[in-house]
């Protein structure tokens, strides 16, 4: 893919010669539907059941390559789509959907696909709030990020503080963040506080192999390499008062983020289970665009098997990031010399951003079952949604978008709209829109740690090359795609938050 | 380092890393394919080889091989700790509708203080994996998850 360089220019101001033509060419292929709302109609890619939908602005569609609009359509063809192939606006090039895909199926009629997934398998993020000021925090921020990036093992080959038995393993492919609290690793009203209470019926550990729970044992409690991070954070704008009130965020007040996924285990059980869906294609005759779609009719044995492995990976990472906040309580405790609970670290919220779930929905008017499978994308269910926990039942689940190293993150809150337009779904982030190997020549790491840290932000991670690969210059404005969002109604923002320390693998 | 053109080259890719390898075999094809997969993550060149990993596998069809190939050597890399530079492929054989290879695959073991990982590979990805006889050998394309 040649021309997927070229989509960097958007917020990086690169050379870009082929920018205008690939506008043209963007922009033929898709018909306006409103400011915020594209439509890629059927035809676009032979075999589409339903139309694609990109949920972008003018100035964010000229970003989108042709590509990516085409993994949009295929995921169109695939049987029993309902409604429309969607993509949200922090949408880009991904393998099998696009990152940033949404596509709800028939849970009789449809398929189930771990391309709509992904190999980090419940990669989420969660907000753990504090009662510090940022005040209290920037004068020691640089011992709290040394902390964090010691107590939380990251990077390749980052083995965790304890090695998790054969028991446990099961235990937390069943129970998930549930495990992690029973286990010591935080309070009851942490489990409140995630997505599915941090645990989703239906797992079972018989469909994990032995080679995924080989990697799976060492890394539980373990950050992992890439865009995933730890990150202590402060307030700085409220959009919402009243839904900010009812999340207990104020003006000024330290937060810390946590962004990372299910790590060798969750990749495994992809690989594993994509091995025998790519089979279960021929012997269903699903004809598919891009093998990387593989798939099975949802009550398939290899359907169904897949997706109660799926749902052990999920449940790791809901462990997983358990335990990360645990250690990251004891570093506060220790750098502040009082307990998480006088510090009033308590669990905002814990949401999943590559995962496949049984919901249900209306469409044309029915209550429907549907398998939604959201890669890249994050759940955004509206007041009233018996789904939401009791504190925020009133206001919206609080939806949760990490921005790219260095940049804001914002806190949303899910709304009706998003269940009448996007099988109540949000975006996830800010959207790649550049190659790791272009951002590597462009960027030095030791130049960008500098310059954030000339804006206040403590930057500490294994090698250099991890900070130029993320640096926030390789991504879209989060900004700009949390104000399509917001725009749109599927999801509506609340608050922004600014970093001041980030730990990374 | 610059890659070897006659080996394997990286292709642009916005998320992801995708490459592509080449050989006069198709046994080569898959040596330099698990290659380009290594110095994704670090220069092969600067490990020392001190251990070795034999590797047989089975697959139906000849491009699923080349991914079960290097998922294998993700997974080695990881549960073995070893970081591999030198690939021996014997042969590659179809018997009975599905095709088979062995292997040899050598490294050292991780030395987190020697070996600085540059990024590290999720997986062995089947999007726009190709698999092609060519009049000068193999190419093989494939794309990692990151």
């Amino acid at each position: 893919m040649t021309e997927s360089e070229e989509t960097g220019s958007e917020s990086t101001g690169l050379e870009n010669k082929g920018a205008e033509s690939m506008l043209t060419d963007v922009r033929d292929m898709v018909r306006k539907l409103s400011d915020n709302s594209w439509e890629i109609p059927i035809g676009h890619t032979p075999g589409m059941e339903v139309p694609g939908r990109l949920f972008v602005s003018e100035k964010l569609l000229a970003g989108i390559d042709p590509e990516t609009l085409s993994q949009i359509a295929n995921v169109a063809t695939l049987p029993g789509i309902q409604k429309y192939s969607m993509a949200m606006p922090d949408a880009h090039l991904g393998y099998g959907f696009a990152i940033g895909g949404v596509a709800a199926f028939d849970s009789e009629e449809g398929i189930i696909s771990p391309g709509g997934v992904g190999f980090d398998i419940n990669c989420g993020v969660r907000l753990i709030k504090t009662n510090l000021q940022k005040e209290d925090v920037v004068p020691r921020i640089k011992e709290l990020t040394e902390g964090l990036f010691k107590n939380v093992p990251s990077g390749v080959g980052s083995k965790s503080r304890f090695r998790a038995s054969d028991k446990e393993l099961d235990d937390v492919f069943l129970h998930g963040a549930r495990w992690a609290v029973e286990s010591g690793y935080g309070v009851d009203s942490d489990t409140e506080h995630c997505e599915g209470n941090g645990c989703l019926e239906g797992a079972d550990p018989a469909y994990v192999s032995g080679k995924a729970r080989k990697r799976g044992k060492p890394q539980l409690g373990t950050l992992g390499s890439g865009n995933h991070f730890l990150e202590v954070q402060y307030v700085d704008e409220i959009y919402d008062r009243e839904v900010a009130s009812a999340f207990g965020l104020e003006e000024g007040q330290v937060t810390v983020m946590i962004h990372c996924g299910s790590r060798g285990a969750g990749h495994q059980i992809c690989t594993d289970h994509l091995q025998t869906l790519s089979q279960a294609v021929k012997k269903y005759g699903i004809q598919i665009p891009d093998k990387q779609l593989a798939c099975a009719p949802a009550q398939s044995n290899e359907a169904q098997s897949y997706f109660k492995a799926m749902l052990c990976a999920a449940n790791y990472a809901w462990a997983n990031r358990q335990v990360i906040t645990h250690w990251t309580r004891e570093t506060f405790e220790q750098v502040f010399g009082r307990d998480s609970d006088e510090l009033g670290m308590d669990l905002l919220y814990d949401v999943a951003h590559n995962v496949a779930k049984l919901e249900e929905h209306l469409v044309d008017g029915r209550k429907k079952e549907v398998y939604v499978h959201r890669k890249g994308a994050t759940r955004a269910f509206p007041p009233g949604h018996s789904e939401v926990p009791t504190a925020f039942r009133d206001v919206g689940q609080p939806v949760l978008i990490p921005g790219s190293m260095g940049t804001a993150s914002y806190i949303l809150c899910g709304t009706k709209e998003a269940m009448d337009i996007s099988f109540g779904s949000a975006c996830h982030g800010a959207g790649r829109v550049m190659s790791r190997a272009h951002a590597k020549k462009e960027f030095n790491g030791e130049n960008i740690k500098e310059k954030l840290e000339a804006r206040g932000i403590t930057v500490r991670a294994t090698h250099p090359s991890v900070i130029a690969e993320e640096a926030p210059g390789v991504y879209k404005s989060s900004s700009e795609v949390v104000n399509v969002v917001h725009e749109l109604g599927i999801a509506r923002k609340v608050a922004r938050v600014l970093p001041l320390g980030v730990a990374k693998g | 380092m610059p890659p070897q053109p006659e080996q394997y080259e990286y292709l642009e890719h916005t998320a992801d890393a995708k490459f592509r390898a080449y050989g006069k075999t198709l046994e080569e094809v898959f040596e330099n394919a698990a290659l380009a997969m290594f110095n994704v993550m670090i220069d092969t060149k600067k490990v020392l080889v001190d251990t070795s990993l034999e590797i047989s596998l089975e697959s139906s069809e000849l491009d699923t091989l080349l991914v079960d190939w290097l998922s294998e050597l993700l997974f080695l890399f990881e549960v073995e700790e070893i970081i591999f530079g030198e690939f021996r492929v014997g042969d590659i054989r179809e018997e009975g509708g599905k095709y088979s290879l062995k292997a040899l695959a050598s490294g050292a073991k991780w030395d987190l203080e020697i070996h600085l990982f540059e990024t590290e590979i999720k997986a062995v990805t089947y999007n726009q994996l190709e698999l092609e006889k060519t009049p000068e050998g193999w190419v093989a394309q494939v794309v990692v998850d990151l």
